[in-house]
Parts: structure tokens; sequence; C-alpha cells
């Protein structure tokens, strides 16, 4: 299979090379779009006013964040299932931006909330349990800081992030039963029912953005990595190294 | 191998952990101790006032427990990792999540036992009446051995990294939380007279939950730690 | 188009403080993570490079 060849770093990084530049420009393409899209065309919400253009970020953001848990958590089970060292490389490269994104996603929806509801938090299932991830990409890369053994790192900071998984939605769950409880806490947030359909269109634009930019940041981060981590020569720049060394000598 | 070969190792480790928790019973006293101290701080914080005492009664005294259980998990595999006990276990015909379980039990009844028993006087202090203090007890009964099982996940996976301490409560606490809401929500309504049943059965799935979860990724953790 | 001007689109129905905060902290975030990463990759390689340099002085020496 063509996906074996390329499971080994060595291989995977001049791969991933050539593909960051095309994600990268057409990340950049739909963001121009999204936003022209989001400020220009989309219009003005008739109960929230020009506050809900924070949607456009914030919504992208909130799925990025869940989204690129999942995925580091499967790029984990993969490693510890196959001991694979590229998977476990891809998960160590996606925890950062996972988290900048949960960071992200819960300063927008602070912007949003104080105008829409006069606070800047409220203690609700979808606000806690992003809270929750963000402490949880936290404990992953912690994790894999303190410990010195890249091996031991890799494979336990996978064990940590596999159990997350579980735990996200059960805290969801438990929280939104929590508000239910307490009738006064609980804040309504439907926004999707009736959006336009140019304001979908927008968001849906800068969440396929948001999600390109994130694949060429992996990519490229799991490019330094490689770099960093395996003791072989740089593949890319091997001739012009040669070139240095013969000029040395 | 025979089914109650494996008994008789779970109940070897149970009995043996027991054995020297009873040699060394300061270290149980401490964290049953601290419970006692950070309870008893918060009304000397938030001030004498029986009704505001009463709303946050449940919650103070749940995140006391965490916080207890929390501060007894390094002891749960260090001393079997530095005298070489822990590499016996994995090397054993027995299933190293059943072995796990037994720990998990052992660390319990030393530090979530003493916190279930102790817990109707504490609530006391609080204000709780006679039939919330019952479904506080039965919620820590469900919710401490789920701490138990959890905590144990942490406590293999920062097995002899350095600043474990500091570390196994970053990874562990945001685990607690779904126990924390459900046990402190059942005492919660029960004080409202909506009856904490649905709450207390949501902490007893939680414990089915983590009881086929836990002990195997625990043995997962023990096995990456110990390679 | 709903903006009559530019004020009126930078001031967002009043919500401008909100909307721009938002917009502007992302975007500093991931031209943040862009270039955090380029100089990554930079000490990456000068390192590698050094290594290798360093490791041919020794065999020809």
């Amino acid at each position: 299979m063509i996906w074996s060849k390329y499971s080994a770093p060595q291989a995977f990084y001049p791969l991933a090379g050539r593909l960051i530049p095309w994600f990268s420009v057409v990340a950049v393409a739909l963001i121009g779009v999204g936003l022209y899209m989001g400020f220009f065309v989309a219009p003005t919400d008739f109960q929230q006013g020009e506050a809900y253009r924070i949607i456009f970020v914030h919504v992208p953001a909130a799925w990025m964040s869940m989204f690129l848990y999942v995925v580091m958590a499967v790029w984990a089970g993969v490693g510890l299932g196959l001991n694979a060292r590229l998977s476990f490389m891809m998960a160590q490269a996606i925890a950062p931006t996972g988290a900048m994104f949960t960071f992200l996603a819960l300063l927008t929806g602070a912007m949003w909330g104080k105008p829409t509801w006069g606070a800047w938090w409220v203690w609700d299932a979808r606000l806690t349990s992003e809270l929750i991830l963000l402490f949880q990409y936290a404990g992953v890369m912690l994790l894999r800081t303190s410990i010195d053994d890249l091996r031991r790192a890799d494979r336990s900071s996978a064990v940590f992030s596999l159990v997350g998984v579980v735990n996200v939605p059960i805290i969801y769950f438990s929280v939104q039963w929590w508000n239910t409880l307490h009738q006064g806490a609980s804040v309504s947030m439907s926004t999707g029912s009736k959006m336009a359909a140019t304001m979908l269109t927008a968001m849906l634009l800068m969440t396929l953005a948001f999600w390109l930019y994130s694949v060429a940041v992996i990519l490229s981060r799991v490019r330094c990595i490689i770099v960093e981590r395996e003791s072989l020569p740089v593949w890319e720049e091997q001739p012009t190294v040669v070139q240095k060394v013969a000029e040395v000598r | 191998m025979s089914r109650s070969s494996m008994w008789e190792a779970v109940g070897g480790i149970v009995r043996r952990d027991l054995l020297l928790a009873m040699r060394r019973r300061s270290d149980a006293a401490m964290s049953v101790f601290f419970l006692v101290i950070v309870v008893s701080l918060f009304p000397l914080g938030v001030g004498p006032e029986p009704a505001v005492l009463r709303t946050i009664g449940p919650g103070v005294l749940w995140v006391a427990a965490l916080l207890a259980c929390l501060l007894s998990l390094a002891r749960v595999f260090t001393a079997d990792y530095v005298d070489g006990t822990l590499e016996q276990m994995v090397l054993v015909p027995q299933p190293l999540a059943v072995l796990v379980v037994g720990k998990v039990f052992a660390h319990w009844v030393i530090s979530g036992l003493p916190i279930v028993v102790l817990s109707p006087l504490l609530g006391l202090q609080f204000g709780l009446s006679g039939e919330s203090l019952g479904v506080l007890v039965m919620s820590l009964l469900l919710g401490t051995p789920t701490l138990s099982m959890i905590g144990t996940i942490g406590a293999a996976l920062v097995l002899g990294v350095r600043g474990s301490g500091l570390l196994v409560a970053l990874l562990v606490l945001p685990l607690y939380v779904p126990v924390l809401i459900f046990g402190a929500g059942a005492v919660t309504s029960s004080m409202a007279g909506i009856g904490g049943e649905a709450n207390l059965s949501l902490l007893g799935a939680c414990l089915v939950l983590s009881l086929f979860l836990a002990p195997w990724a625990t043995a997962v953790a023990l096995r990456i730690a110990l390679e | 188009m709903q903006w009559g001007s530019a004020s009126e689109f930078f001031a967002m129905g009043g919500y401008g403080l909100y909307v721009w905060t938002s917009f502007v902290v992302t975007a500093l975030c991931m031209v943040w993570e862009v270039l955090a990463l380029w100089r990554r990759r930079a000490a990456a390689r000068a390192e590698h490079r050094a290594m290798l340099l360093g490791g041919t002085d020794e065999t020809a020496a």
C-alpha cells in the first residue's frame, strides 16, 4: 500500500514539505473569502446586532479544538496499537494547535457572551467542556515534557489523551444535566436555527480555512519534530550540506 | 490459569497493601486530617451564616474529598516501584488489570472509606439535615471508588517522573469533574426536595464505567512506565 | 453591503471592541504560531548542520 510507504518519517518528511504550500495557499485564500462574506455579504442579525459576527471565528475555533483533540487521540491510539513512531509525532504536533484553538474558542466566546448575555462567562455545558478540554490539552503536553525518555513520553501522553476522549462527552452531558437542575443558570444559546444562508456559508468557509491552516501548521511542526528527533541527515537539504562539507574539507 | 488463583492473587495484594498501611497508620491518617482541616477552613473564610453554609456544604465536602483522595495517590505505586514489586506484578501469569483492581480496592479502603465514615460529622458542620447526610454518605460511597479508579491511571502515568506530585493533580482533576458534579448534585437535589436518586444512579454508572476501563488503562500505563 | 462608511464599519454597531478583539487576537495567535514554527525549524536545521559539519571536522582531523 502507498500509505505504508509514507509511514516512515524519512519518507513522510518530503511529502509533508510538498503538501504544506498547497494547504497554506488555499487556507489564506479561504480566510480572505470567508472574512469578506462575513463582514460585507452576511446581513446584520436582527437579535444580536453586529456582535454575532464573532461567531465567524468563534465557531470554527471551537469546532477545530474538539476535532483536533479527537484526531490527536486517534493518532495516539494508532501509535500505541501499531507501535508507529510517526503516529506519535503527529499526536505531538497536533496538541499545541488544538490548545491554541481551545483558548481562542474560550476567549471569543467570552467576547460574544458579554454583549449577548451580559456575562463574560456562564457555567454552561459547552463552555465547561471546552475549559476542561483546555486542561486536558495542557495535561497531554505537560506529561510529555515531564518525561525525559522519548518512547515513554510518547506512550504515556497517548494513554492520557485516549482517557480524555472518554471524559469530554461525559462532562458535556453531566453539566447539561446539572444545569437543568439549577434552573436559573441555564442560558439558551440557539443561534443555528434561523441563520441566514450567507451567514452559514461564511461560517463554513472559515471553518474549512481553519482546518486547512491546521493541516499546514501541523505538517510543518511534524517536520520540525522529525528533524529534532531523528538523528538522520536533513533529507531535503542534503545536496547543500554535502557541498558545505566539501568546502570545509 | 484458574479463576481461583486469580482471586487469590488479588486477595493477596489487598491483604499485603492493607497490612503495609496498618504499619504506617500516620500516612492514612494524614489525608483524613487534611480533609477535616480543609472543610473546617471554609466556614471561617465564608462566614457563619447557616443558609450560606448549607448551600456551599455539599460542594465543599466533595471538593475536599477529591483533594484528599488526590493526596494519597502518590502512595499507590511508588513503594512497589522502588522495591521492584511492581516488576514482579507485571510478570506474573494473572492479568495485570485484575491485579490493579486489588491495588485500587486497597487504596480505597485506606483513603476513601475513612472519608465516607467521617463525612456525616463534617456535614453537620455545614448544617446538613438527616436525609441529606444519608445521601452524602451514599454519594461518597459510590463516588470515592471511582476517584480511586481514575486516580490510579494518573498515578501509573507519572510513576517515577520528576515533579509527579503536581503533575498527577493536573492530569487527574479534570477527569474528576463528572464525579464531582454528580456527587455534589445528589446532595444538593436531596436538600432541594427532589431526591438524589437520579444523581446517585449516574454516580453508579460512572463507577461501573471506570471499573471496566480504568484498570485496563492503568495496566497499559504501568507497562509503559516499567519498560 | 450594509456599511455607510469606514467608521461605521469599525464601530460594528457599538460592538466594535468585542468583535475586533476577537478577530485581532485570533489573527495574532495564528501569525505567532506560524512565526514560532518558522524559528523552531530554523533552529533545528542550524543545529543539525552544525552537528554534520562538526562530525566531518573530527574525521578530517
